[in-house]
């Protein structure tokens, strides 16, 4: 069983990395992005029975800071 | 009284910061991130700066869960005292200790260099040597040091007086200009600037000094 966890600033947050990105695809003349938000990706390989609540308990203690960050889980 | 300064792979300041405890007159422990069980009779904790764990997923978020940090958690929550300075900020803002996050800079530059700050309250056994209002300049060495909560988060710590630095020239977007703050209790505190990297005159400044001077008479006395 695999999980993909996507971890985002909350909106709101300021992410200096994804206006940096912005700012660069803007000079390589790619018009028109209005904004960037930069996140990340956390892939883990799991035991065949473990459960999206598992994952959401990761994202909880460790993989988020529900401070500043949101995530979504996806299994397959 | 006796302070226990924690040692997580990738610290670089806690031999500093035991040297700013020491010179005011504490006796040092210095405890690895891996042991469970703090030395007997400790009276402040101190989480040193640096790049624990290589600052990998969050700075500070795999320290704040290794072994040493429940301990650290159980001895903030019952009333203990604790330090953390730079990393050692981001770790508390992680265990839960103190409110709040640390965002990368907004200038996304990491900067190192000496700042102002303010001292906003002199109510606190790491504060009351200074006046309040007093200017002292302090470096900062961070990458990841603009301040972060939400907005009753930030008006709590407005109401209770618990802002204990601000920057006078904010340098990485900091909410409200914070560089320190304290927990309700007044006895946990987090900063971002070094306090322990001028705390003598061969550092360039000794503003630092009153700092740990002031909390070792606090809990020698205690």
């Amino acid at each position: 069983m695999k999980a993909r966890v996507h971890i985002m600033l909350k909106t709101g947050v300021l992410d200096p990395q994804g206006e940096a990105v912005r700012h660069a695809l803007g000079t390589l003349g790619f018009g028109g992005v209005k904004g960037v938000r930069q996140g990340k990706v956390i892939e883990l390989d799991l035991a065949d029975d473990a459960t999206e609540a598992q994952v959401t308990e990761m994202c909880e203690k460790l993989l988020a800071n529900t401070v500043i960050e949101s995530y979504t889980v996806e299994m397959s | 009284m006796h302070a226990a300064v924690i040692v997580f792979p990738g610290s670089n300041c806690d031999r500093d910061l035991a040297v700013a405890l020491e010179s005011a007159g504490a006796r040092v422990s210095m405890v690895w991130h891996k042991d469970t069980n703090l030395p007997e009779g400790i009276d402040l904790i101190a989480i040193p700066g640096g790049f624990s764990f290589g600052d990998y997923l969050r700075c500070g978020a795999i320290a704040a869960n290794s072994p040493i940090c429940r301990a650290v958690v159980a001895h903030g929550e019952k009333g203990g005292y604790v330090l953390g300075i730079c990393n050692g900020f981001q770790v508390l803002t992680e265990t839960g200790l103190l409110p709040g996050a640390l965002l990368r800079n907004a200038g996304l530059k990491y900067i190192c260099k000496p700042v102002e700050l303010t001292v906003e309250t002199t109510n606190s056994p790491y504060t009351e040597r200074y006046s309040a209002g007093q200017t002292i300049t302090v470096p900062i060495a961070h990458h990841d040091g603009n301040y972060h909560c939400d907005a009753d988060t930030l008006a709590q710590l407005r109401g209770e007086d618990r802002v204990a630095f601000r920057y006078v020239n904010t340098p990485n977007g900091a909410l409200d200009d914070i560089a320190g703050i304290l927990s309700p209790n007044r006895r946990v505190l987090g900063m971002m600037p070094h306090p322990e990297r001028m705390a003598e005159p061969a550092h360039g400044g000794s503003d630092g000094a009153a700092m740990f001077a002031g909390l070792v008479d606090d809990l020698v006395t205690a």
